[in-house]
């Protein structure tokens, strides 16, 4: 009867009152008490580290340069990572031409990667996929040394991560490279702004500008109002939203996502995806980014590496992979995939050659367009929108009758966008005589699909019928 | 007698011959520290204790029934008169209880991250935990004499384990995704440890500590077989005069006591 009494609204409401008094008086006893404690804390863990600065450690270090000047902010030389009792004893075993199964039973010990190669660009999404049990997360666990690699090397750019000291691998992590987990991996005891400041607490950073920054990177993930709420009232997507923040507000270089989305229902996998390639396209991070997802990997991924059993089987974009399978295994691989959603524009777009400015001249475009031997230009404006296309025989009327070029520009042409369907797109291929041209969220053009690629669209759709 | 027996004792007689230093100290230190308690809880007016005690609950449960529930309680126990061994309890048990924290949860941290001590402390824990209670209390009076200090002592290896237990428990079970995810941002061990592990774990920890108290209020009442005093002295003394009516109110004071720690120690939460 004495908890129904209590239970009553009124009674309620004054007894919150008491408690927020009192917790107000007490509160700042606590954090009194507290402060010499965190100081201390501060004061250890600072002697601890006695690891060098990321300058120091970089001083002799230069990021290679690939052929085409891309800086290589990634490179994977040779790698291995056996699992097992004497790791090292399996590595001459596989030299010798023995099969991971073969391996496994005369020596109990399991192959996770063998001889893996790649480099990966600066700024690009970078997509390790396979099924489960291909390695492809161990391989990322190896890029940051959350997994010894066996032998091999891990360049992060030029500097040789396997042969780091404890203490400067940390300085490493802290400072060029984050991880976005598949089960979000949040901590559960703090509210949503800790949690994304954590990486900067680890390095010490003052309080109100880890703050600052933690705030900074939640607005750009979409989250603001929610920085003071616990990781178990968000729901998954917002999860992987704070643990996308948490991986970005300490401004690394390097960003590995190890199946940030697969925990999530499609629909909030496919907002996910759109969100990373905003931020992506914000803030050119290189990203490596694991999956087992072949029509995510199609879509974010600007090259794919294909693994099988601890091995890298093909590198490519994702046309190479549609169209040109490595192996049987590849092509099996793709078979599967939902073409309707892979055989986009966006995937057999090619670079716009008959560009004019809706600025020019109409005796310009005339003769531009007779030397190139082009019947049709796409005409976009200064900044890249896309106007419409222009024929041969109007830029010969307008030359003729003194007229501007915006009067003969025709704006009424089917476009498509990135993620239009290929059969879509054909369906246009077939009613007009030229490329159509694929324009983005904007307006600019981005690429033209040319007739040529409806041949390919079957080819890699025959496949389907074998 | 057999080898085992001769050994103990010899055992026994080694400590209390060479480490007289050791035991001395340990000796004034808890001395200290429960009179210095004691002297603040049976000097406070048990009008104020209950005040303080229905505030305290409320600041740590947030909840006012509990808060009030708790009071009337401590008041039940100073109704039917037993007021100042009920202190002497709470003493000896907070003071128990904490030291048995600051043993046992270090102890439990190495536990669980060494997996080559982890088998050693577990046999020591076993021990601790299932030897018979009255035992522990034989070499304390030889290392202490009667009285309150050998009590605490006695008291403290019995209710240890579970503290060690839990924590052990608690840090082995936290996700190694969570793991990762401290050794990925570049933490180290001791940034690990408290702002990951620690925190994660606590829920259990506070479970271990409460059988803690739990073990430790049960055996302040068995070292009252060697002047431990409080309810304890009470219940041993209703015991050897047949008074059911003294034995039953010292056993519900005792109850009371446990409760109220045991509500208390289940809902506090970590915060951050």
């Amino acid at each position: 009867m004495l908890s129904e009494i209590l239970n009553k609204k009124p009674l309620k409401a004054a007894d919150d009152k008491v408690y927020e008094w009192l917790r107000a008086q007490i509160d700042p006893v606590i954090l009194d008490i507290k402060k010499p404690f965190k100081y201390a804390f501060t004061y250890i863990n600072r002697k601890m580290d006695r690891s060098l600065s990321v300058e120091q450690i970089y001083e002799n270090v230069d990021c290679p340069v690939d052929d085409e000047g891309n800086r290589l902010t990634i490179q994977v030389r040779n790698l291995s990572k056996i699992f097992g009792k004497f790791p090292e004893t399996a590595i001459p075993l596989l030299e010798k031409g023995m099969t991971k199964d073969e391996i496994l039973k005369t020596t109990g010990m399991t192959v996770g990667l063998y001889g893996v190669d790649f480099d990966v660009r600066e700024g690009e999404i970078f997509v390790l996929m396979g099924l489960s049990g291909s390695g492809k997360s161990t391989l990322e666990r190896c890029l940051n040394r959350l997994h010894e690699p066996t032998t091999g090397e891990v360049n992060i750019e030029g500097l040789n991560l396997t042969k780091l000291s404890n203490q400067n691998l940390r300085a490493i992590r802290r400072k060029k490279m984050s991880m976005v987990f598949q089960n979000f991996g949040l901590l559960p005891h703090r509210n949503v702004l800790n949690n994304v400041a954590y990486g900067l607490e680890v390095q010490g950073i003052p309080e109100s500008e880890r703050l600052e920054a933690a705030q900074k990177a939640i607005d750009m993930v979409g989250l603001s109002g929610y920085e003071k709420s616990k990781p178990s009232s968000l729901s998954g997507g917002m999860k992987q939203r704070v643990g996308l923040a948490r991986g970005l507000a300490n401004d690394p270089g390097i960003l590995f996502m190890d199946e940030a989305f697969s925990a999530l229902d499609p629909l909030i996998r496919s907002d996910m995806q759109d969100e990373l390639l905003k931020i992506q396209a914000k803030l050119s991070k290189t990203i490596v980014f694991v999956t087992h997802d072949l029509d995510e990997a199609l879509k974010i991924g600007d090259r794919i590496a294909l693994m099988n059993d601890g091995k890298v089987v093909q590198i490519g974009t994702a046309e190479d992979i549609l169209q040109r399978p490595a192996d049987d295994y590849v092509s099996r691989f793709v078979e599967d995939v939902d073409r309707s959603k892979v055989l986009t524009a966006g995937v057999f777009m090619k670079r716009p050659r008959e560009l004019v400015k809706s600025n020019q001249g109409p005796r310009t475009v005339l003769k531009l367009m007779e030397g190139s031997n082009w019947n049709v230009a796409f005409a976009v404006d200064k900044a890249g929108k896309f106007q419409g296309i222009v024929e041969t025989d109007d830029a010969l009327r307008a030359v003729r009758d003194n007229l501007p070029l915006a009067s003969i520009i025709d704006g009424d042409v089917p476009t498509v966008g990135i993620d239009t369907p290929m059969s879509e797109v054909i369906q246009h291929l077939v009613t007009t005589h030229y490329s159509i041209p694929v324009l983005d969220d904007e307006n600019y053009l981005v690429g033209v699909v040319r007739p040529s690629s409806a041949v390919d669209v079957m080819n890699v759709g025959g496949n389907n019928n074998e | 007698m057999s080898e085992v027996g001769v050994w103990a004792e010899r055992g026994v007689d080694f400590v209390s011959d060479n480490l007289d230093w050791f035991l001395t100290g340990l000796d004034n230190l808890l001395d200290w520290a429960l009179s210095g308690l004691g002297g603040f809880l049976s000097g406070l007016p048990p009008a104020l204790f209950i005040m303080m005690a229905f505030v305290v609950s409320l600041l740590i449960t947030k909840r006012a029934m509990l808060s009030v529930l708790v009071g009337f309680a401590f008041y039940i126990i100073y109704w039917m008169g037993y007021w100042p061994s009920a202190m002497i309890t709470l003493n000896m048990t907070l003071i128990a209880t904490l030291l048995a924290v600051l043993i046992g949860i270090p102890l439990g941290i190495a536990a669980a991250k060494s997996d080559r001590i982890n088998p050693y402390i577990k046999v020591v824990l076993d021990f601790m935990q299932t030897m018979p209670a009255f035992v522990y209390l034989i070499p304390a009076v030889v290392f202490f004499g009667l009285g309150l200090v050998p009590g605490v002592i006695a008291t403290v290896i019995f209710a240890l384990p579970p503290a060690a237990r839990f924590t052990n428990l608690g840090i082995r079970q936290v996700a190694e995704e969570m793991d990762e995810v401290a050794e990925s941002f570049g933490s180290n061990a001791s940034q690990k440890l408290t702002m990951v592990q620690l925190p994660i774990a606590m829920p259990t920890i506070m479970g271990g500590v409460n059988q803690t108290i739990m073990l430790s209020l049960s055996m302040v009442v068995i070292a009252a077989l060697i002047g431990g005093g409080g309810l304890g002295e009470d219940i041993v003394r209703s015991l050897s005069r047949v008074d059911v009516g003294m034995g039953v109110e010292a056993g519900l004071a005792i109850v009371l006591i446990a409760m109220i720690l045991d509500r208390l120690t289940q809902s506090a939460k970590s915060e951050d």
